[in-house]
């Protein structure tokens, strides 16, 4: 590998994190949650978000950590961006993500959790007018992420499907 | 109310013991399974939250073998039982004699697959039914599912509902001493994670609630 560690912004599950060229952002061990880069192409800037949930009005509790939620996560990372100085009609969006991990047979609605974020998560983007230019979605492997802020790629890894560059 | 993250350290020792009922009636089954002494016990029930969860096993992308169950009834909620690749197999091998099984290689014996759900589904069951003769209520265990891959993709899974109000987790640690020559005791986790509800009945029916 010749990225160095040091050059690697870590994004933990239900976390948000922002990264300038030559930073690679990071995040690990994506099962059903879904791993959201949006970037602006020129300036070379990107927010990496890790979310765990398509929905905070299903919270139950007051003080919630909006970087669990697609709805409340992503409009973070969209303004942060822009007062970053990202220019709106430049950014563009990779996403990962939304496996199944276990197959149950239940119609229980936690369980199709993983689906239910990937529709989140693109509902937003479309009405944000944010173009998805990479995706690699559903299935039931856990995948880790890393965005290059230098090449604008999106390398996924896999434990049985090796890697790949988005 | 007894939140997770404010549980009693008289709370967590109730739990520990039941761990230990628990485990004891597994290493029972065990034993008779492999036909060899097999003892079990729990050094410690800690509560977590969902980063110091991942670092236990090793980290979001460490490879682990994990049977989960989905836990109905009196106390609902889910369980995992993880094993480290290394642990998996040398259990697989005791239980089934199968020397080349290699969950990273050969993630695809159905035999060691299977023998792997067995154990899990033995020890949750063995532990299940300590709980709930405690709580003198009924607990039904899900069909063990097996899946080996990133920690953290398939812990996140568990924390779902969980995580609807609160980021923390309990962990029943759980030793398994073969007394077999090769090595250290086997160490298993397991992840009891209660539906957010769930924990106020539970100490209730134990007669700790606060």
């Amino acid at each position: 590998m010749k990225t160095l560690i040091d050059h690697i912004v870590k994004v933990g599950i239900a976390d948000l994190k922002f990264a300038e060229a030559p930073m690679h952002l990071r995040t690990s061990g994506l099962g059903s949650c879904v791993g959201v880069v949006i970037y602006d192409n020129r300036l070379k800037i990107a927010g990496m978000a890790h979310v765990m949930l398509p929905d905070s009005t299903s919270a139950k509790k007051d003080n919630i950590n909006i970087y669990k939620y697609a709805d409340t996560s992503l409009p973070a990372l969209l303004q942060t961006l822009l007062d970053k100085g990202a220019r709106r009609h430049q950014l563009k969006a990779k996403i990962a993500g939304g496996a199944q991990m276990f197959s149950f047979s239940s119609t229980n609605d936690m369980l199709r959790v993983g689906e239910r974020n990937v529709i989140a998560v693109k509902e937003f983007l479309e009405n944000e007018r944010i173009p998805i230019v990479a995706e690699d979605l559903r299935g039931k492997s856990g995948r880790t992420i890393e965005f290059s802020t230098e090449t604008l790629m999106l390398n996924v890894r896999t434990v049985n499907q090796g890697t790949q560059d988005l | 109310m007894a939140s997770i993250e404010s549980l009693t350290a008289f709370q967590l020792d109730v739990m520990k013991e039941i761990g230990n009922i628990g485990s004891g009636n597994a290493a029972t089954a065990l034993s008779k399974m492999l036909n060899k002494k097999i003892d079990m016990h729990v050094p410690s029930v800690r509560v977590v939250d969902f980063e110091e969860m991942m670092n236990l096993v090793g980290g979001p992308e460490e490879i682990i073998t994990a049977v989960f169950l989905r836990i109905e009834g009196e106390v609902p909620g889910q369980m995992f039982f993880i094993l480290s690749p290394e642990e998996a197999e040398s259990f697989v091998k005791q239980l089934t004699g199968i020397d080349d099984f290699s969950v990273i290689d050969h993630p695809d014996n159905l035999m060691a697959l299977s023998a792997l759900q067995e154990i899990g589904n033995i020890l949750a069951g063995s532990y299940l039914s300590a709980l709930s003769d405690f709580i003198g209520g009924s607990l039904q265990p899900s069909i063990p599912l097996i899946t080996i891959d990133m920690a953290g993709a398939i812990l996140a899974e568990g924390l779902l509902e969980i995580s609807q109000v609160s980021d923390h987790a309990m962990v029943i640690d759980t030793l398994i001493d073969d007394h077999g020559d090769e090595g250290d005791p086997i160490k298993g986790h397991f992840f009891l994670l209660p539906d957010p509800d769930s924990f106020d009945h539970l100490f209730d029916k134990l007669g700790v609630s606060d």
